[in-house]
């Protein structure tokens, strides 16, 4: 019955998000104050029946309802209940399920907050979401339904939930993931609501801000969570695959970091306004790329969903319709985008030009890495390839070394104009202690001077100096949320680059075959390997090993760090998965994981023992920058408006009066 | 010339140059970096290329798989289960969901002896999920517990 209610539900959000588009799009239109506003109490009560939906999928997880198809494929009675409430997102059709929820609560967010919009581009913003919310429900409804029923032969016992994603992981990381990719519909919807109304001055950029502000933050977590997740859980240390999956979320990252930047060049100077209305298009067209590609099933890669091509062609229809129909709005209005562009070389905006160019490039570069086999098999008739990493790498990091040595200008430029002198008089101290660090750290850290070490390490500090000294020169006194954001942002930027590069570069690995009482030598450290017993887990049996690790130099009898890597067993499936054991630390991992047994006689296993240097810096790095988004919007400034177009709001809306109001001076 | 028209032609250059070089590495790292897949039937044919580096895949033979007990090295076979099989080599740790009668991807180079010498041995994520290149083969029946439909 409550599956049935979850169906049924389903359907009142999609008949209620079309009445949201026709109501929210005609309503604006016709400058219809009473259908505008309509459409708050239309999203409320399209999350409402979403909300159902998804409470109605949970139930039948947590009560271990295996006549419901997806259930039965992503469940088992064994599974603790936290996994069974994340088993629901767990694959195709209830991830694609919360993916709706995220949807409607981003709607009811921003028809909420949005109180201080003029009515017209609110009921617009809340219009286009509600169509593509509609298209998002259609697809779930008429493809991929996850309330199907295996009646009447439902089996005793599901399939289990695959052992990998048996962890922390999956419950964090798809929700969040979705927040980021999701939430570029607004800013996406903002867009299109600026061209349909040709009303693309400064205001909507401000408007626009902080929608497409937590978005990022929310797609940087995401993206740094599922890093993580895969570098301790997949068992083999790895943190970037440039798989197709990975990409997919993160080109939309790529697209709109351009797109925050540009968002505040067009907000302040109202200039770059035809860069910041396509990189909001582009942004959300590449997050349903994104979709099409890991729903697909037409690229081979690790996360893919196991979906069929009919899925994808529906999904490839709605973005065809999307990405054509937002486009083609550009075309018919770009007349409409005046940009008064009048800046010198050395400036904000010419930076920020770079900054956009550079993004735009790396987008443009994965992009082609990524869909290059697709082009390839439809070219040649069939013919199967893949792109290797060291594509992406070759092209990625130029492009990383030119951005990092123009971010560190970045907190001394001046809008429109600065001067050679003073720049460069700025520029001296930062300069000068990155290129000492650049060659000091490689020397204390691993004692040999390598030129891409010694760059790293140059990048990294000239982007933090540049910026403390920037902070410091202002005085300690607190600074506004904004400047705090960039500021904390960018160091996280700093971190990032740090922690990639280092790692890549210094990391020992080396796979052994090791018996009981051996040990091997692996960067500054020693693993002495003493064996493995069975152990028991909830729904699992395990092999787990012992190592000892301890500095290469001290004596075998040093005090040192244990750590017990397992392969387990799960007994639903009857799947192996590797459970790697990691020792971490700020500025190196130990990281160990069993292979498989090479000698069972003598208990002798193929093991895989890396260092690896610097690689939290990654993910510290990331939430950095999360965090140095999310600070920015709660500038005074955004509060400041909101009141003041609040009050006027109350008022009978003019068009004239409405544009006087919110362009004013912040 | 006026400069501000100077200055234009100046910047169109510029970008046009950048362009080209821009497009014209990226292009050649991506011929780099192209791996073609083949399937065992092109395989034992000979029509994959010898000491390439290539990707191949299939499904491993049942009882094909041997390891040497005193180094990382394994030998397995990977078949079509329509009568092309090819041997291969692997110096290294296979991953968790390598079974036999399951498909592989591997990735490395022919050798003239008819052997592949894999670097690198990618095993499907879960039962359901058949990699495209894979899709024509029929996974040989295993009596066990996995009890879904599909695949």
């Amino acid at each position: 019955m409550i599956p049935e209610a979850g169906h049924a539900a389903a359907i009142v959000a999609f008949v209620l998000s079309i009445l949201l588009a026709l109501v929210g799009l005609v309503g604006a239109a016709r400058r219809d104050l009473v259908l505008s506003r309509a459409t708050g109490s239309l999203a409320a009560g399209q999350w409402v029946f979403a909300a159902v939906a998804f409470a109605a999928l949970t139930y039948a997880f947590v009560t271990d309802d295996f006549s419901v198809a997806y259930v039965a494929e992503n469940s088992n009675s064994l599974l603790p209940w936290y996994y069974k409430v994340s088993a629901v997102w767990g694959a195709h059709e209830g991830s694609f399920l919360l993916w709706i929820l995220v949807m409607a609560s981003w709607l009811l967010a921003v028809a909420l907050r949005g109180q201080y919009l003029p009515f017209d581009i609110r009921a617009r913003v809340l219009g286009v979401m509600g169509l593509l919310q509609t298209g998002f429900l259609s697809f779930l409804l008429f493809t991929s339904n996850p309330f199907e029923r295996l009646l009447p032969l439902a089996p005793a016992d599901g399939a289990d939930l695959n052992p990998l994603l048996q962890d922390f992981g999956l419950i964090v990381h798809p929700p969040l993931l979705y927040i980021g990719y999701v939430g570029f519909s607004v800013a996406f919807s903002f867009a299109v609501a600026a061209l349909l109304s040709g009303r693309l001055d400064a205001a909507w950029a401000r408007w626009s801000r902080p929608w497409t502000n937590v978005a990022w933050a929310f797609l940087t977590v995401g993206i740094a969570l599922g890093s993580w997740w895969a570098y301790y859980e997949l068992g083999w240390g790895g943190w970037w695959f440039w798989d197709p999956v990975e990409n997919s979320s993160f080109m939309p990252w790529l697209a709109g970091t351009a797109l925050v930047h540009s968002l505040a060049v067009s907000e302040k100077r109202g200039t770059f306004k035809s860069w910041t209305v396509l990189l909001a298009l582009t942004v959300f067209s590449l997050s349903l790329l994104g979709a099409f590609i890991v729903r697909s099933g037409v690229l081979t890669s690790v996360h893919a969903f196991a979906v069929d091509p009919t899925r994808g062609l529906f999904i490839l229809g709605f973005l065809g319709l999307v990405v054509g129909g937002s486009l083609t709005l550009y075309a018919l209005r770009a007349s409409l985008i005046r940009s008064a562009a009048n800046y010198s070389w050395l400036s904000r905006e010419a930076f920020m030009l770079i900054n956009n160019v550079l993004l735009v490039v790396a987008m443009a570069l994965v992009l082609l890495g990524t869909l290059y086999p697709l082009a390839y098999e439809a070219l040649t008739g069939g013919d199967k390839i893949s792109v290797g990493v060291p594509y992406f790498n070759a092209g990625f990091v130029p492009l990383m070394i030119v951005l990092a040595l123009a971010l560190g200008l970045a907190p001394m430029l001046r809008w429109k104009r600065t001067e050679a002198r003073l720049l460069w008089q700025r520029s001296l101290l930062p300069l000068g202690l990155s290129i000492v660090l650049g060659i000091a750290l490689p020397l204390v850290f691993t004692g040999a001077l390598d030129w891409r070490v010694a760059l790293t390490f140059l990048l990294g500090g000239w982007i933090i100096a540049s910026q403390l000294s920037d902070w410091l020169r202002g005085g300690l006194r607190g600074r506004r949320p904004a400047y705090l954001g960039m500021a904390i942002a960018h160091c996280g930027f700093a971190l990032c680059l740090l922690g990639a590069g280092l790692t890549s570069l210094l990391s020992f690995e080396r796979d052994v075959r090791l018996a009981p009482g051996e040990a091997a030598e692996v960067g500054d450290y020693r693993f002495a390997f003493s064996g493995t017993q069975q152990i028991t887990g909830a729904n699992y049996l395990a092999n787990q090993g012992e190592f000892l690790v301890t500095p290469k130099d001290a004596g075998a009898q040093a005090p040192g760090v244990r750590l017990t890597p397992e392969k387990r067993r799960y007994m639903a499936r009857g799947s192996v998965m590797t459970e790697a054991a990691i020792d971490a630390g700020l500025f190196r991992d130990l990281y160990v994981s069993l292979g498989e047994v090479v000698d069972a006689k003598a208990d002798a296993w193929a093991i895989r023992i890396q260092v690896k240097p610097f690689v939290r810096f990654i993910w510290l790095g990331a939430l950095l920058m999360a965090l140095g988004g999310l600070l920015a919007i709660f500038d005074p400034r955004y509060r400041r408006l909101r009141q003041r177009v609040t009050a006027q709001t109350d008022a009978v809306p003019v068009p004239g009066d409405i544009d006087q109001a919110a362009t004013g001076s912040v | 010339m006026h400069p501000k028209r100077r200055n234009r032609l100046l910047a169109v250059t510029f970008i046009l140059l950048g362009a080209s070089a821009t497009i014209a590495l990226v292009l050649s790292a991506l011929n780099e970096n192209l791996n073609l897949f083949y399937p065992p039937d092109q395989v034992v044919a000979g029509a994959a290329p010898i000491d390439t580096r290539i990707r191949a895949g299939g499904m491993v033979k049942s009882g094909s798989v041997e390891r040497d007990p005193n180094s990382l090295e394994v030998r397995f076979v990977v078949s079509d289960f329509q009568g092309s099989d090819f041997p291969v080599r692997f110096n290294g740790i296979l991953p968790d969901l390598f079974r036999e009668g399951q498909g592989i991807l591997v990735q490395g180079e022919l050798q003239s002896s008819g052997e592949f010498a894999a670097d690198e041995v990618l095993a499907k994520h879960d039962e359901n999920y058949m990699p495209p290149e894979l899709a024509g083969m029929a996974p040989q029946n295993e009596a066990s517990a996995e009890g879904e439909g599909g695949g």
